[in-house]
C-alpha cells in the first residue's frame, strides 16, 4: 500500500490523467458549444467512433498522422450536419436523434472496421514531444510538456473556447440563441444558422476526440473503442456548467478518478477489478447529482425553434 | 416560452376514437423510414463491394424462410416487445429510458439465483414468482433513474446509460464469482456462466424442435395489458398528461415527479421480465451476452411501433426477423452483422425526425376541419 504514494506512482498517475483527459475535452468543449446554442447532441459517442475509425485506416494505410485528423474531422462535419439537419431543421427530439446517430456510428465503425481492416492492429501514432526549456522542469515537466501533439492542442483549446464564447460577437450570438431564440430571431440572428455552426464544429470537434484516441492515446481501433466516453463527455458539460474551464476541471477530475482505478489495478490494490472499472460510471452519476447549479442551463436546452410559436 | 415547451413533441396527442387517417400516418411514415434505411445501407453495401441483393435475400429467407427461423424471429421479438413497453410507459411520461441494457441484466441476475436458490419449488410457484423477482430486479434498477430525475432533475439518458455500464461490470462480476456455474469450477474450464436452472422452472416449449416458448404469449398479453393501463386508468391517464404537458398537469394537482419516476420504475420492470425470460424461457442459465443489444433495438421497435403497445407487436416482430436475418446474412454473405446496428440508427433518426410532418399533418388537419365546421375562436 506505501508504495500507491510514492513519487514515481504520483507522477504515473498524474501523466495518465492528461493523457485520459484528452479526448474528453476535446469532445465535451465541442458539446459545450452545441448546448450553448440550444441542441444536446447525445450522438458524440457515434461521431467519436466513426472518426477515430476513419482516422485510424487512414494512419494504417498512408502513415499520415495529420491526413488521418482531416479525415477525422470530415467524418465530424458530415455527421454534424446530419445531426443538424434533423434536430434543427426537421425539430425532432434530440434525445432520440443522439441516440440514432450513436447507433449509426457504433454500427458503421463496426461494419467498416471489419471488412476493411478485420483484425485488431497497431500504428505509430503521433510521438511526445518535449516543450522546450518548460520540459525541463523537474517533476512537472514530465508530465504535461511530454506529450503529443493532440494532447496540446486539447487543453489549448479551452482558453480558445472561452474566448470565442465570452468575447467575440459569435459567442454572444451563439449564448443568444441558446438563451433566448425568439428574441435572437427578431434581432435578426439567423437561429438555425448560428445553431448549424455550433452543432458542426462540436461535431467536428468530437470528430477529434476519436482521432486522438485511435492515433495518438491508444494508438489502435476495435469494436466500440470509446466504450461510451463520448457519453460521460456529455455528463461532463452539465457537469462543467457550460463553461470551458469547468469543462476542463471536470474532464482532470474525472481523468484522475480514471487513472487511479487503472493505476490501483496495474498495483494490485486488494479491490476486484469489476467494481474499480465501474468507478468512472459511478463516478458520473455522482457528478450529474452534484451539477445542481442549473441557474445557467441554456433556457433553449433540446428546445426546437419556431418562428411564430410560444 | 413557458407553457407549451416541455410538452413532449415526441408524444402525438391522443385521440380517444380510433381515428384511421392518424393511424396510416404513423403506420406509413416509420415503414416508410425502415425502407429508406435499408436503401441506404444497400447503397453502402455497394460500395463496399458486397452484394446488397444477395445479403438482403440471405436476410429474409434466414428470418422467414423455415420453421426454425419464424420461430427464433418471435423469440427474439418477445424481449424487443417487452422492453419495448417499458420504453413505451417512460416515454409516455417524456422520460427517456436508454436504460434497457441494464435493466434486462438486473432482471436476469435475479431471476437466474431465485430459481436457484429455491430450486425445491414447484413449478407452477416458481415460475411466476421467477417472473415476479426479474420484474421487481429490473424496476429497482429504473427506480433509482427515474429517482434521480424526479428529485433533481438527473439527466435520465446519461444516467440510465452510466447504469448499463455499470449492471454490466456487475454481472462480470457474480459470473466470475458467486453465480459462476459450479460444474464448471469442477471441471476447471471456470467458464463465465451460471448453473443451469432447475427444469420445472423452465418456460414451456409452444413447437417441438423449436427455442419457441410461452414468454412470446406472457409478452402480447402484457402488451393489451400495458394499452389498458395507459388508455383507461387513471394511473395511464397522469402518466401521459405528465409527458404531454407537465405545467397542466401540475396545475392540474398531478404529482408529476412521482409519475415520472414510477413510469422509469416500470419500464425497468418490463425490462426485467424480459432479461428473466431470456434465462427461464431460451438459456436456461445465464451468459455473459444475455442483453443482444435487446435494450437499444427495443427503443427502436417503440419508436416504431409509434410508442403504442398495439403497434409495438408488429414493430417487434419485424425486428426480431431484422436480428435472426443478420445472423444469416454474416454467414451467408459474410456482411458483418453490425450492418443491423447501423440500420437501426438510420431507422431512428428518420422516425425522429419524421415526427414533425406528422405533427404538421395533424395540425392542417385540425384547421380543415375547424374551416369546416362552424368559425372557433
Amino acid at each position: 500500500m506505501n508504495d500507491v504514494f510514492s513519487m514515481g506512482v504520483v507522477a504515473g498517475i498524474l501523466t495518465s490523467m492528461i493523457r485520459l483527459a484528452t479526448p474528453f475535452l476535446y469532445a465535451a468543449i465541442g458539446e459545450t458549444f452545441s448546448q450553448t446554442s440550444g441542441v444536446v447532441n447525445l450522438g458524440v459517442d457515434g461521431i467519436m467512433l466513426l472518426s477515430a475509425y476513419g482516422a485510424f485506416y487512414v494512419a494504417l494505410n498512408t502513415g499520415n498522422l495529420w491526413l488521418a485528423m482531416l479525415v477525422a474531422v470530415l467524418i465530424g462535419l458530415l455527421m454534424g450536419l446530419l445531426m443538424a439537419f434533423i434536430s434543427v431543421t426537421l425539430k425532432a427530439e434530440q434525445g432520440i436523434s443522439g441516440i440514432g446517430l450513436y447507433m449509426l456510428g457504433l454500427g458503421l465503425s463496426s461494419l467498416l472496421f471489419k471488412i476493411t481492416i478485420g483484425t485488431v492492429k497497431t500504428i505509430d501514432g503521433f510521438p511526445p514531444v518535449k516543450v522546450p526549456l518548460l520540459g525541463d522542469i523537474p517533476v512537472i515537466g514530465p508530465i504535461l510538456f511530454h506529450n503529443s501533439l493532440p494532447v496540446y492542442g486539447a487543453f489549448l483549446l479551452v482558453p480558445i473556447a472561452w474566448w470565442i464564447l465570452e468575447k467575440t460577437t459569435l459567442g454572444l450570438n451563439i449564448k443568444a440563441v441558446g438563451q433566448n431564440p425568439a428574441a435572437a430571431d427578431s434581432l435578426g440572428i439567423s437561429v438555425d444558422g448560428i445553431r448549424y455552426f455550433s452543432v458542426c464544429l462540436g461535431s467536428a470537434l468530437a470528430g477529434l476526440a476519436g482521432a486522438s484516441l485511435s492515433i495518438a492515446i491508444v494508438d489502435l481501433f476495435q469494436d466500440n473503442l470509446t466504450a461510451g466516453q463520448g457519453f460521460i463527455a456529455v455528463a461532463l458539460v452539465y457537469f462543467g456548467g457550460w463553461s470551458p474551464w469547468g469543462v476542463m476541471g471536470g474532464s482532470l477530475l474525472f481523468s484522475i478518478v480514471n487513472s487511479l482505478q487503472l493505476w490501483m489495478q496495474v498495483l494490485g490494490v486488494k479491490i476486484p477489478s469489476d467494481v474499480a472499472v465501474m468507478l468512472p460510471y459511478l463516478f458520473t452519476i455522482a457528478a450529474l447529482m452534484v451539477a445542481v447549479n442549473r441557474v445557467r442551463q441554456p433556457a433553449a436546452l433540446n428546445k426546437p425553434f419556431e418562428r411564430g410559436e410560444n | 416560452m413557458a407553457a407549451k415547451n416541455d410538452a413532449a413533441r415526441l408524444v402525438p396527442l391522443h385521440r380517444p376514437s380510433f381515428d384511421w387517417g392518424n393511424i396510416m400516418v404513423n403506420i406509413l411514415l416509420p415503414v416508410a423510414g425502415v425502407l429508406v434505411a435499408l436503401l441506404i445501407s444497400a447503397i453502402m453495401l455497394l460500395v463496399l463491394k458486397a452484394d446488397p441483393i444477395a445479403a438482403y435475400s440471405a436476410m429474409v429467407t434466414g428470418a422467414a424462410g423455415s420453421v426454425s427461423g419464424i420461430t427464433q424471429s418471435l423469440v427474439k421479438a418477445t424481449p424487443l416487445l417487452l422492453v419495448g413497453l417499458g420504453i413505451c410507459i417512460a416515454f409516455r411520461a417524456n422520460v427517456i429510458n436508454i436504460g434497457g441494457e441494464g435493466q434486462i441484466i438486473a432482471g436476469a441476475l435475479l431471476a437466474t439465483w431465485f430459481p436457484l436458490t429455491f430450486s425445491a419449488w414447484p413449478g407452477w410457484l416458481l415460475i411466476p414468482s421467477t417472473l415476479l423477482i426479474g420484474f421487481i430486479g429490473g424496476a429497482a434498477w429504473g427506480f433509482v433513474p427515474g429517482f434521480l430525475k424526479a428529485r433533481l432533475q438527473v439527466n435520465e439518458i446519461l444516467s440510465t446509460i452510466m447504469m448499463n455500464s455499470i449492471a454490466q461490470q456487475l454481472m462480470n462480476m457474480l459470473l466470475h464469482g458467486a453465480l459462476m456455474d459450479p460444474s464448471g469450477i469442477a471441471a476447471g474450464t471456470f467458464l463465465a456462466q451460471s448453473a443451469r436452472i432447475p427444469q420445472q422452472a423452465w418456460l414451456p416449449r409452444l413447437v417441438p424442435q423449436t427455442l419457441l416458448h410461452a414468454g412470446a404469449i406472457l409478452a402480447v398479453i402484457l402488451a393489451l395489458l400495458v394499452y389498458f393501463f395507459l388508455w383507461r386508468t387513471t394511473i395511464g391517464y397522469r402518466i401521459r398528461a405528465v409527458g404531454l404537458n407537465p405545467n397542466a398537469a401540475r396545475y392540474a394537482g398531478i404529482n408529476v415527479p412521482f409519475y415520472q419516476a414510477l413510469s422509469m420504475t416500470l419500464a425497468g420492470g418490463f425490462a426485467g421480465i424480459a432479461g428473466a425470460i431470456e434465462v427461464i424461457g431460451v438459456q436456461h442459465r445465464l451468459l455473459d451476452g444475455v442483453t443482444s443489444g435487446y435494450g437499444f433495438t427495443g427503443i427502436v421497435a417503440a419508436l416504431l411501433g409509434s410508442l403504442h403497445p398495439l403497434g409495438l407487436i408488429p414493430a417487434s416482430i419485424l425486428f426480431g426477423g431484422l436480428l435472426v436475418g443478420a445472423g444469416q446474412m454474416q454467414r451467408a454473405v459474410q456482411v458483418p452483422s453490425s450492418l443491423i446496428t447501423g440500420i437501426l440508427g438510420l431507422v431512428v433518426l428518420f422516425v425522429s425526425g419524421s415526427a414533425l410532418w406528422s405533427r404538421r399533418w395533424a395540425a392542417n388537419r385540425k384547421l380543415g376541419a375547424q374551416k369546416d365546421g362552424k368559425a372557433q375562436l
